[in-house]
């Protein structure tokens, strides 16, 4: 703990915990090291993330497969996090970095409203992650970028709103729905097919993980859902009561039912 | 040049205790209970923004009576120090007792080091998976701790409120009972019976939050109008 009493408060006071970490344990920054020259061996890579609004809200979902090179590195991998109670982000890109960011990001808004006692708005929140995906270039450049994808409930003006990232932390605003990852072109395609405007949350979801369906059909590094291991995608809904994961149950139906009525047209995809 | 006087340590620390027991006395009280939905945490405060309570992490609050830039520089160190350790270690390794005896050593080094010590008392609470997991520490000026049972009062009035509480404390306690018993206890020595919920600070550590209430966060601040229906539909 920092002693209070030394020298003036005005100087070491921050709402930011990055901004903390930064100054006494710099060590602790998922990003801040400087790299030996020479290629990073293969490390699991994170995939595909839909986000999409509908009425009364927002919901981001993701696939369940992390690659590396060729080799399925994880089958059950959850890309798809609550960042507080009013927003959710998605991350695709070198996985172990992305984690590290995403409880950095985490813990940056907890830490923000426990020091302040008020919540940070929406756009404060994609800035802040936007910062940090900036902090993450230089580990960009060696390949091991990470892109998120931001999703949250605006109390303010009560819509949900889409923000989408690149590796340099620009951000960009999205209306209506957007994708990250090696499978986004695919599940990009589905997106504009299916989704209408005010959709009701439940046809959102079944939109969602029928766009991840179509990516994982045609990109071998997206998942798509796997009634062996009963694996399904990880979905968030955020609307004006917060955030809520979608329970597996419901998302095994909604999969089934996307399932079989592919099955039941009988062409090819 | 003038001359230093030779004081002796003893009455140089008494002289400190001294200062920083008065400039106490003359704050408001804070009383917490453990009580079976949790532990409530009540504070006579007439601000709605200036904040004695405060959250510290998932299962941790803070409350503190004396001077208020003293124990919020203190209340943000301790969110800092939660904060760091949660994020390098994991969340489950933040205890109260790590958190409490950190305190201890900045209010101990202030204490005999600085030019004058804080004037704050502090209480460090955390919720456990029942109630005998609860632990409730108390700090004090000099760096002093204590493991209390039960209840923490502080403050003005602490000896007086503190006998009101411990006559009616039992562990069976529920939420609103604390409440209430909290409300009576601090209008010790006031002509009314009990507080009005617009005149304190409340604030509740949630008894397995995740279950009950679908959050790892246990804290939630208590506004009027939430203390008035927990008072009103109990009664």
């Amino acid at each position: 703990m920092q002693d209070p009493s030394t020298g003036p408060l005005a100087t070491q006071a921050t709402s930011s915990f990055t901004e903390h970490l930064q100054r006494s344990r710099p060590e602790l920054l998922p990003y801040n090291q400087s790299l030996p020259a020479g290629m990073v061996p293969a490390s699991p890579h994170a995939t595909t993330i839909v986000a999409m609004t509908y009425a009364g809200g927002v919901l981001m979902a993701g696939d369940r497969r992390a690659t590396m090179g060729n080799i399925i590195a994880s089958r059950h991998i959850e890309k798809v996090f609550p960042a507080d109670e009013y927003s959710v982000l998605g991350i695709a890109g070198t996985a172990g970095l992305a984690i590290d960011i995403t409880r950095l990001f985490q813990v940056e808004l907890e830490h923000y409203e426990k020091i302040e006692g008020t919540l940070l708005s929406l756009v404060g929140k994609a800035n802040r992650l936007g910062a940090m995906i900036r902090g993450n270039l230089p580990m960009a450049m060696q390949g091991m970028a990470v892109v998120p994808l931001f999703a949250g409930f605006d109390l303010g003006s009560g819509v949900g709103r889409l923000f989408s990232y690149d590796v340099t932390g620009g951000r960009y605003e999205e209306q209506e729905h957007h994708s990250v990852g090696s499978g986004s072109v695919f599940a990009r395609g589905a997106l504009k097919k299916l989704w209408k405007p005010n959709l009701p949350e439940e046809n959102a979801v079944a939109v969602a993980v029928e766009a991840l369906y179509d990516a994982a059909d045609d990109d071998s590094a997206t998942g798509g859902p796997d009634p062996v291991r009963q694996l399904w995608p990880v979905v968030y809904t955020v609307d004006r009561a917060g955030n809520r994961r979608v329970p597996e149950r419901e998302l095994a139906a909604i999969a089934g039912a996307i399932v079989e009525s592919r099955a039941a047209a009988g062409r090819e995809a | 040049m003038t001359q230093q006087f030779y004081v002796s340590p003893e009455q140089l620390m008494k002289d400190r205790a001294d200062f920083a027991r008065k400039g106490i006395a003359r704050g408001r009280s804070v009383v917490v209970i453990s009580c079976a939905d949790g532990i409530a945490l009540i504070a006579e405060n007439p601000s709605p923004s200036l904040h004695k309570i405060g959250e510290i992490y998932d299962k941790i609050a803070f409350a503190a009576v004396g001077k208020y830039n003293e124990f919020e520089s203190l209340r943000q160190a301790g969110v800092r120090y939660a904060d760091v350790r949660g994020y390098s270690y994991d969340r489950e390794d933040v205890t109260a007792r790590g958190l409490a005896s950190v305190y201890a050593q900045s209010l101990g080094a202030v204490f005999t080091a600085e030019q004058k010590p804080f004037e704050v008392e502090l209480a460090v609470a955390e919720v456990g998976f029942t109630q005998a997991q609860d632990h409730l520490y108390r700090l004090t000026f000099d760096g002093s701790i204590a493991d209390e049972n039960g209840f923490v009062v502080m403050g003005g009035l602490a000896d007086q409120i503190s006998d009101v509480v411990s006559g009616a404390w039992e562990s069976e306690l529920t939420l609103a009972g604390a409440m209430q018993l909290a409300l009576r206890a601090l209008a010790t020595n006031k002509d009314i019976d009990e507080l009005p919920a617009t005149a304190v600070e409340a604030a509740v550590l949630y008894r397995a939050s995740e279950s009950n209430r679908g959050s790892r966060r246990a804290f939630r601040r208590l506004l009027p109008d939430d203390m008035t229906r927990l008072l009103t539909e109990e009664s």
